[in-house]
């Protein structure tokens, strides 16, 4: 857990605009916190404070309670992951060397820092036989990413710091490594600090979001709060007019369809929750579905972990009101429609659905 | 009144051709240039040790001194003052190294020992220009990740400034070295000894034979010292950042 009490940087002398200014903010362990704001917000500068890059001028950090100017600078930093937008790699030394640094600063024998190297360019997913000898000037900027995260990871330290480590890579790279990041994270738990400025990501990736404007904390809180109740104008403009399709970027169809009992071959009349028509699975597993008026919907790409905002791009896509969705291996569990999407994020079940939000959905929720 | 080119290069590669035969058709008999060549053996030999014995006692003096003075004016404490210092170190460069031999004389009397001092003064300035200036060039994202990731400064400077830069030092290094091994030649009107005195006894007494052995052997020795600094910038840079040793692309 990390928190920060009544942090401030102020740079020259005392009076001067502070850099950040009364910053106070918690983040629970294994949560991912994203500092979000526009250049010059004190958002780096917040992060850096952490691991004492930048000597705060008021207030403390503490990590898991304890006061991190107790603590010697270097073992500290030590102890915290590090990851930067320009990767930061040591050009001079080898995938594995570089994934080493930590752990030979904390005096690991050579087979375990190679053993270590190797698992976590798996983990990141990079072939451990290709990478592991490579130069940094071999790898493209989204491999290089990938070992600066296995770099940052490699003495397993239970906090990391992220300074917008997925903005200098190309738009599909940075989804197929956030994903990564996300999918790792569901294991590992780590207590993480992501300075981002983009709304997006962070509506992707974090438990929390902290906005930030001009060194002060603006507002602090999960995804699904801020984009409801954004507490001011600056919060509301910067989560952007189109906040509710965003809010449907962390709510899973899971959350929302309605199961369906059903066998192979019988044709199934649906009619509830604004889906009327007829769906059939044949004997390959194929689902044809019609609705009411007759119009075929298909070929069927809703899954249950697809999110609702994949789900209204299909309703509006197709022109229908409803889909139905199909679990990982394609079988069908149920439908899903636009009036049960509006319910979800309409007003109404605000409270109750703030608590719902969970980053994988799995197909839990659905029992055929 | 456009010649064509080739012709005009032919033309060219004539005259030089007649003029270095005019040379040594007029300064020598071309078949016994050779033979009185080969009679400075004995001499060659005696003072090629010399010479060799300066530019080692140089070479040593040079970098042991330039290196860590480059080093420590690269650190973020002397930021303020190494810009100076390097001007200082430029207007230094100016000075003849002639000049530059004549002032250790003045200090130090004649000998080696004012030779190794000059021409160790004049070597030194490239040499703490390029470490210093190749240790500041070291990407700042480096230095963020690696104080970032625990290093001390010490570790920060041994592990990834001195590594990455490592080229342009040695660089700078071979080429003060090879100028040295040249302007060592100069070390003889001090006393110093070496390949110039061939060199400048053959402008006095007016034999050309003996001058030319004097400054062939120069030359050969300095092309040798720069290859061999190759070597070390081949070998001794590491293979991700090393320029000589390309890596093939990912």
């Amino acid at each position: 857990m990390i928190t920060l009490e009544h942090l401030s940087k102020v740079y020259g002398a005392p009076g001067s605009t502070a850099a950040v200014d009364d910053v106070s903010l918690t983040v629970g362990s294994g949560e991912i916190c994203v500092l979000i704001g526009p250049s010059g917000c004190g958002k780096t500068t917040t992060m850096r404070m952490v691991n004492r890059l930048i000597t705060p001028t008021g207030g403390r950090v503490l990590i898991d309670g304890q006061d991190t100017t107790a603590i010697d600078t270097v073992a500290l930093r030590r102890s915290i992951g590090y990851v930067i937008q320009q990767v930061g790699l040591f050009p001079n030394m080898t995938v594995e060397e570089n994934i080493g640094v930590v752990p030979r600063l904390l005096g690991w024998d050579r087979a375990r820092m190679r053993a270590r190297a190797a698992e976590l360019l798996d983990m990141v997913g990079l072939d451990v036989g290709q990478f592991l000898g490579r130069f940094p000037n071999q790898l493209s900027g989204g491999q290089q990413q990938r070992v600066g995260v296995a770099r940052a990871l490699a003495a397993d330290p239970p906090v990391l710091l992220m300074d917008e480590p997925f903005g200098a890579i190309d738009p599909i790279n940075r989804a197929a490594i956030q994903d990564q990041f996300l999918a790792m994270q569901q294991k590992l738990k780590k207590t993480v600090l992501l300075v981002s400025h983009d709304i997006d990501e962070a509506v992707k990736m974090a438990d929390r979001i902290a906005i930030f404007r001009a060194g002060r904390l603006e507002q602090a809180g999960t995804p699904d709060e801020i984009l409801v109740a954004p507490a001011n104008d600056f919060v509301g403009g910067f989560v952007g007019p189109d906040r509710t399709l965003k809010r449907l970027r962390r709510k899973r169809v899971s959350q929302v369809h309605v199961p369906l009992v059903y066998s192979v071959g019988q044709q199934v009349e649906v009619a509830v929750d604004g889906c009327h028509g007829t769906i059939q699975v044949d004997a390959a597993g194929l689902v044809v579905a019609m609705t009411a008026d007759g119009r075929a919907i298909g070929p069927v790409s809703v899954r249950m972990d697809s999110d609702l905002r994949v789900v209204v791009s299909e309703l509006l896509r197709l022109a229908v009101p409803w889909l139905p969705c199909v679990d990982g291996e394609g079988r069908l569990r149920g439908v899903v429609s636009q009036a049960a999407i509006s319910r979800q994020v309409s007003g109404a079940s605000v409270a109750a659905s703030s608590d719902a939000v969970s980053k994988q959905g799995g197909g839990n929720a659905a029992t055929p | 009144m456009l010649q064509h080119p080739e012709n005009w290069r032919w033309r060219r590669a004539g005259s030089v051709a007649g003029l270095v035969l005019g040379v040594c058709a007029t300064e020598a008999q071309a078949a016994g240039l050779g033979a009185q060549l080969l009679g400075y053996r004995s001499e060659v030999q005696y003072l090629l040790g010399q010479h060799m014995k300066l530019v080692v006692l140089v070479a040593f003096f040079s970098v042991g001194l330039g290196v860590p003075l480059g080093i420590w004016l690269s650190r973020p404490a002397m930021r303020r003052y190494s810009e100076g210092v390097m001007q200082l170190l430029n207007i230094g460069t100016t000075v003849p190294t002639l000049a530059k031999l004549a002032i250790a004389m003045l200090f130090f009397g004649l000998g080696t020992g004012s030779a190794v001092i000059g021409l160790t003064i004049a070597t030194l300035m490239p040499i703490v220009r390029n470490t210093c200036v190749g240790l500041q060039n070291v990407s700042p994202e480096l230095l963020d990740a690696a104080r970032g990731l625990g290093m001390r400064h010490g570790q920060i400077l041994w592990r990834v400034e001195l590594p990455n830069a490592l080229n342009v030092i040695v660089s700078g290094i071979r080429v003060a070295i090879t100028y040295a091994t040249g302007t060592a030649a100069l070390a003889f009107l001090i006393g110093g000894g070496g390949l110039g005195e061939l060199i400048f006894t053959g402008i006095d007494t007016n034999e050309p034979a003996m001058m030319l052995v004097g400054a062939i052997t120069t030359c050969l020795l300095a092309v040798l010292v720069d290859l061999l600094l190759y070597q070390v910038q081949y070998w001794l840079i590491p293979r991700g950042v090393n320029p000589y040793r390309p890596l093939r692309a990912g």
